[in-house]
């Protein structure tokens, strides 16, 4: 194939048209395939999520709740949690970005275990479909914490699918992540050594290191409580003398790390934009990379910060909380290390740039928020409020979603071969800035003013910035269409991408787009750090 | 819409202040963040030639600044923090303590001297109010927003807090653990009031019995004074054959128990050894105490409590 | 020469040893999870313990010492002939791989038909299943209950475990009879040893949870 050819990217040969069959779809092995069919179920159950969402926001538009039913209501929010948590969040870059991209990285030709990879897609949707049949059953009651004695004894929702469903659901995350970890470490082109990979390698890394090791104690977790749900047998039962506190402690010993699955992923697609954007190295290359390490590792060590004021110890309230400022610090060291990459750049404003700079400022906005969360004291006023409803949706929508949307478009030409159209792109993210930001900000207000979270109603003098914030509600909805829209648009009609689009370094960028099949024609070898970009002077004097 | 939330405890505005420089250091941390974004964004824009120079060599000293820099704050944030926290979870010895009783959804509230309310709790202002709080059923959340203060309430167990307020008025009490259906509806008012009033308030919704005399009729129709003898004087006394330890002056003494511990009787060791007394064997006795669990509702049981309480020792000291 | 170029190998693999080191990684990694799992089990049984000591020792006093350590031994053993079986196969004795991965199936069998057929058998006709006639009532009966939880959650765990673990031995015995094994290709025989040795592990920390603690002198 001549460099023309490479550079024009045509479609024919590619893995997008090596075989066109349904079969050679849902039975194929080829990463970059898996990944789509992850990307589409992910994007079902991103609005199936958002679908809850909107109802949530809608029924607060009033203080008594425009859903008449308050049971309603909270099996609305209930789901809510539960897709978004395990349907969207914890997969969503790992499994469609991270598929894809992974072995592109390496340069390699797939990941070390592709069958796995397909059987992980095939858990993940049988999960979703438990979950959804659940959904339509009549749902569940409980919040996707699943606290007891409520959800073991007294709720009156359908506790066991649901549970079961989310259970698959994590066989399928430990797949993927153990997949990640095994080709990460046997699979690296010659030459790639640990220290010249891209950060979102390490990221991924770092991300399927918890995935792996915190992911069955969910499984066990879920065990126990469909156990004591369905032959209550007594294990958080105090009046069997069991403990309900020892549910919590289980449940977030794992879904305190689980957060850090979902952001991980992100910081690592913002590493790969800002000095791509920039043109210029990553700021800090180390520091970035032990950050992602040391969140991994202390992010195992902070749960207890979810139980303040859950009837557990003094002691133990102080040795976490001094925990939680200690993993927010590595946080804070990458938001520094990107703005240091910026600084005597050279600045492209293309939609994947825009997507990260709303990525960091939303993300130090929910960050700065956790020190208050953190802080014993405060958090006492405002945990279980509002406040603490939109601490977390600035790190997850405001920065994780952002993230997936710049991911998103950033590898877009190499894995469709098209190009999306870049106004559009950039007006998504403006608008999702804005609407994020309308929606979210005044729930800080309202949590310290005292609205509790999880109220089908409430009492009238919170009814202005409720309306406030479900106003902003339909702005960001509207944000969130738009690329549903102009992405599956650019697919018919995109311009046809070359092989490298932003000029940026990484050896998926040295492969046609879409690539072949097999990924690299000859397999590359590796000479150069990551991120070598020209330095900014050298490139001032050819200007 | 109000954006002001009343400072009604005396602890709250020390809340209020770690909250306040929380903002101030956030506004900090993001004028820098979002200025030096948006600087970068105009002056590093590609169109731009401003001189960029060379890029900084050994930049891992400004790395370690801005680390240390870090720590050094938040460190100080966590002090400040878990200071506060832990006096406000250490109730004052002489606090008046008011029962909850939380269910799916309502606060069942008792006073020691037998008035009873529900999804309300009046009390006196000037001094501090302890909550000793159980639940029925599910893990529910006693929270009142004014007085910064909120607890989770879990069933088989006690658990406390205590505010102290100085001004009179009503204020919201939210359940803030999710509970089921009606979670959103488990809500009502704190009332403080002048300490005249609370007395009238008393007076007036009195039951005609207090709490340590419902339990005293309780104390003989459970069989208690059956081993731990009428008046709690314990037993080989008063005609029982049971060696039981005496009751009377129990409470907020030091007890030995069987393994070497001592612990202190207070609300939630008397209800242990209520409900599971192969738990908490006493020093010296025989482990024959029987199980009252599953068999004594939530209000006897503060009833009981109230009424060993009110023993006072046999022989003045 | 291990390396033996000429093994046919997956694509994105160097070589047929880069793949055979792989698959052992992979399978190291999944029993790190595995290792979660149950440790996750362990740790409610011990924090519940802590809680209900008295009970705990009553109802592991009912529990039967003799099948309990007799399984011990027959795992054990298991294990130990099916490592044998390995080190066979690494010097190309296929007939040797097939007679120990049968002696250690067969083991295995052993294991569940004592634990479940016998001892489980025993433990409903005694009324310890924690259901409405539970056999140990009074102030230790709540402890007891949830000791009884745990082994049968425990041991029904550990159960399904063995029952992958024999279907996966069953599995190696078919391929090895149908001559896929060789001195330069042996993975999924080690990983599987592997597996198998790790529901011995797990059994190793349950059998003094069930039958040794609480039953002191």
């Amino acid at each position: 194939m001549s460099a023309v050819e490479v550079e024009a990217g045509t479609v024919k040969g590619s893995y997008l048209t090596d075989g066109v069959t349904l079969r050679s779809w849902l039975l194929t092995t080829d990463h970059k395939r898996i990944a789509l069919l992850y990307l589409g179920s992910i994007t079902l159950f991103f609005f199936v999520g958002g679908a809850a969402a909107a109802l949530i926001r809608y029924n607060l538009i009033t203080p008594q709740g425009m859903i008449a039913s308050a049971e309603t209501y909270n099996r609305i929010f209930t789901v809510h949690g539960v897709v978004m948590v395990w349907f969207f969040l914890i997969p969503a870059v790992p499994v469609t970005l991270g598929n894809f991209i992974v072995p592109l990285m390496l340069g390699a030709r797939d990941l070390a275990f592709p069958k796995l990879n397909l059987a992980s897609w095939y858990l993940f949707v049988i999960a979703g479909a438990v979950v959804l049949y659940s959904l339509f059953v009549g749902g569940v009651d409980t919040g996707w914490t699943f606290y007891t004695p409520l959800s073991s004894n007294y709720a009156r929702g359908h506790v066991v699918l649901t549970v079961v469903g989310i259970f698959i659901a994590g066989f399928s995350s430990i797949a993927t992540g153990l997949n990640f970890i095994v080709t990460i470490h046997r699979l690296r082109a010659p030459g790639m050594t640990w220290y010249r990979m891209p950060v979102f390698l390490w990221s991924l890394y770092a991300t399927s290191v918890i995935l792996v090791l915190a992911t069955p104690v969910l499984a066990m977790t879920l065990l126990l409580l469909a156990f004591e749900r369905i032959f209550g047998i007594g294990v958080f039962d105090p009046a069997l003398g069991g403990d309900p506190l020892l549910f919590q402690h289980l449940f977030w010993f794992y879904s305190h790390p689980a957060v850090y699955v979902m952001i991980l992923p992100g910081f690592g697609v913002v590493s790969e934009i800002i000095p791509a954007f920039s043109r210029k190295s990553l700021f800090g290359y180390k520091f970035v990379v032990w950050c992602s390490i040391s969140i991994a590792v202390i992010s195992f060590l902070v749960w207890g910060h979810h139980m303040f004021v859950a009837g557990t110890s003094l002691y133990s309230a102080l040795v976490f909380s001094i925990l939680s400022y200690m993993v927010a610090v590595p946080s804070a060291i990458k938001v520094f290390n990107w703005i240091g990459t910026m600084h005597k750049g050279f600045i492209h404003f293309d939609a994947p740039m825009l997507y990260a700079l709303g990525f960091i400022g939303l993300f130090t906005v929910g960050g700065l928020t956790g020190l208050f969360v953190a802080a014993l004291a405060a958090d006492v006023h405002l945990t279980q409020t509002y406040f603490v409803v939109a601490h977390f949706h600035y790190v997850m929508v405001g920065g994780m979603v952002s993230a997936f949307f710049a991911g998103l478009h950033y590898w877009w030409p190499k894995i469709t071969g098209r190009m999306y159209p870049e106004m559009w792109g950039r007006a998504g993210a403006l608008i999702i800035f804005i609407g994020f930001n309308l929606t979210f900000f005044p729930q800080f207000i309202l949590g310290y003013l005292g609205m509790p979270r999880r109220y089908h109603s409430y009492p009238p003098e919170f009814a202005v910035l409720n309306v406030l914030s479900s106003a902003g509600a339909t702005i960001l909805a509207v944000g969130y269409l738009l690329p549903l829209a102009y992405l599956t648009w650019s697919l018919f009609r995109g311009e046809r991408a070359p092989a490298n689009p932003w000029r940026a370094t990484g050896l998926e960028w040295m492969t046609p787009s879409p690539p072949p099949t097999v990924n690299f024609i000859s397999t590359p070898i590796v000479t150069e750090e990551p991120y070598s970009y020209p330095p900014p002077e050298s490139v001032q004097r050819h200007v | 819409m109000s954006l002001w939330l009343p400072e009604a405890s005396t602890t709250a505005p020390e809340i209020d202040h770690l909250i306040i420089a929380l903002v101030l250091i956030s506004c900090v941390v993001l004028a820098l963040v979002f200025g030096l974004m948006l600087l970068y964004m105009f002056k590093y824009r590609a169109g731009s030639d401003v001189d960029r120079g060379a890029l900084a060599d050994k930049t891992w000293r400004l790395e370690t600044a801005w680390t240390v820099a870090t720590l050094v704050a938040f460190f100080g944030l966590f002090v400040w923090g878990a200071n506060l926290y832990v006096r406000l979870f250490q109730p004052p010895a002489d606090a008046l303590k008011i029962y909850i009783i939380a269910k799916q959804w309502m606060w069942k509230v008792e006073h020691a001297g037998g008035q009873r309310e529900i999804d309300a709790v009046h009390f006196p202002v000037g001094r501090p109010i302890q909550l000793v709080m159980t639940s029925e059923d599910v893990i529910h959340d006693f929270s009142v927003p004014a007085f910064r203060i909120k607890y989770d309430v879990l069933p088989g167990r006690y658990e406390t807090l205590w505010f102290h307020s100085d001004r009179p008025g009503t204020y919201h009490l939210f359940c803030t653990q999710f509970c089921g259906t009606d979670h959103a509806h488990m809500i009502g008012d704190i009332v403080a009031m002048p300490q005249a009033e609370y007395q009238k308030w008393l007076e007036r919704n009195g039951t005609g019995e207090t709490l340590a005399e419902a339990g005293k009729t309780l104390f003989m129709r459970y069989g208690c004074s059956g081993c731990h003898g009428g008046n709690g004087a314990g037993g080989n006394q008063s005609g029982s054959t049971v060696r039981a330890p005496p009751l009377a002056g129990l409470y907020g003494s030091p007890v030995t128990l069987a393994d070497g511990r001592v612990v202190t009787a207070d609300d939630r060791y008397i209800r242990d050894c209520i409900l599971t007394p192969d738990t908490q064997r006493v020093a010296s006795y025989p482990p024959v105490m029987p199980s009252f669990s599953g068999q004594i509702g939530e209000e006897d049981l503060l009833d009981i409590i109230s009424y060993i309480k009110s023993l006072a020792p046999e022989k003045p000291l | 020469m291990s390396d033996a170029s000429y093994l046919p190998h997956e694509f994105q693999y160097s070589s047929a040893r880069h793949q055979a080191e792989t698959a052992i990684a992979g399978m190291w990694l999944f029993l790190a999870t595995e290792m979660l799992f149950f440790g996750a089990l362990f740790l409610s049984w011990v924090y519940s313990r802590h809680w209900n000591q008295a009970g705990f020792d009553a109802g592991a006093q009912q529990t039967n010492l003799t099948i309990g350590t007799v399984n011990t031994a027959i795992l054990v053993a298991s294990s130990f002939v099916y490592s044998a079986g390995l080190a066979f196969i690494e010097v190309g004795n296929k007939r040797r791989l097939i007679q120990c991965c049968a002696v250690a199936w067969m083991l295995g069998l052993a294991f569940l038909i004592l634990k479940f057929g016998v001892e489980w058998h025993d433990d409903f006709h005694k009324h310890l299943f924690p259901g409405p006639h539970f056999a140990i009532t009074g102030a230790l009966g709540g402890g007891a209950r949830l000791f009884f939880i745990f082994y049968f959650v425990g041991t029904a765990l550990h159960g399904v475990h063995m029952i992958g673990g024999l279907v996966l031995v069953g599995w190696v015995i078919l391929r090895a009879r149908r001559g896929e094994f060789s001195p330069g290709y042996h993975t999924p025989v080690a990983a599987v040893g592997l597996y198998w040795s790790f529901v011995d592990m797990v059994w190793i920390v349950l059998y003094p949870l069930i039958y040794l603690v609480g039953r002191g002198p």
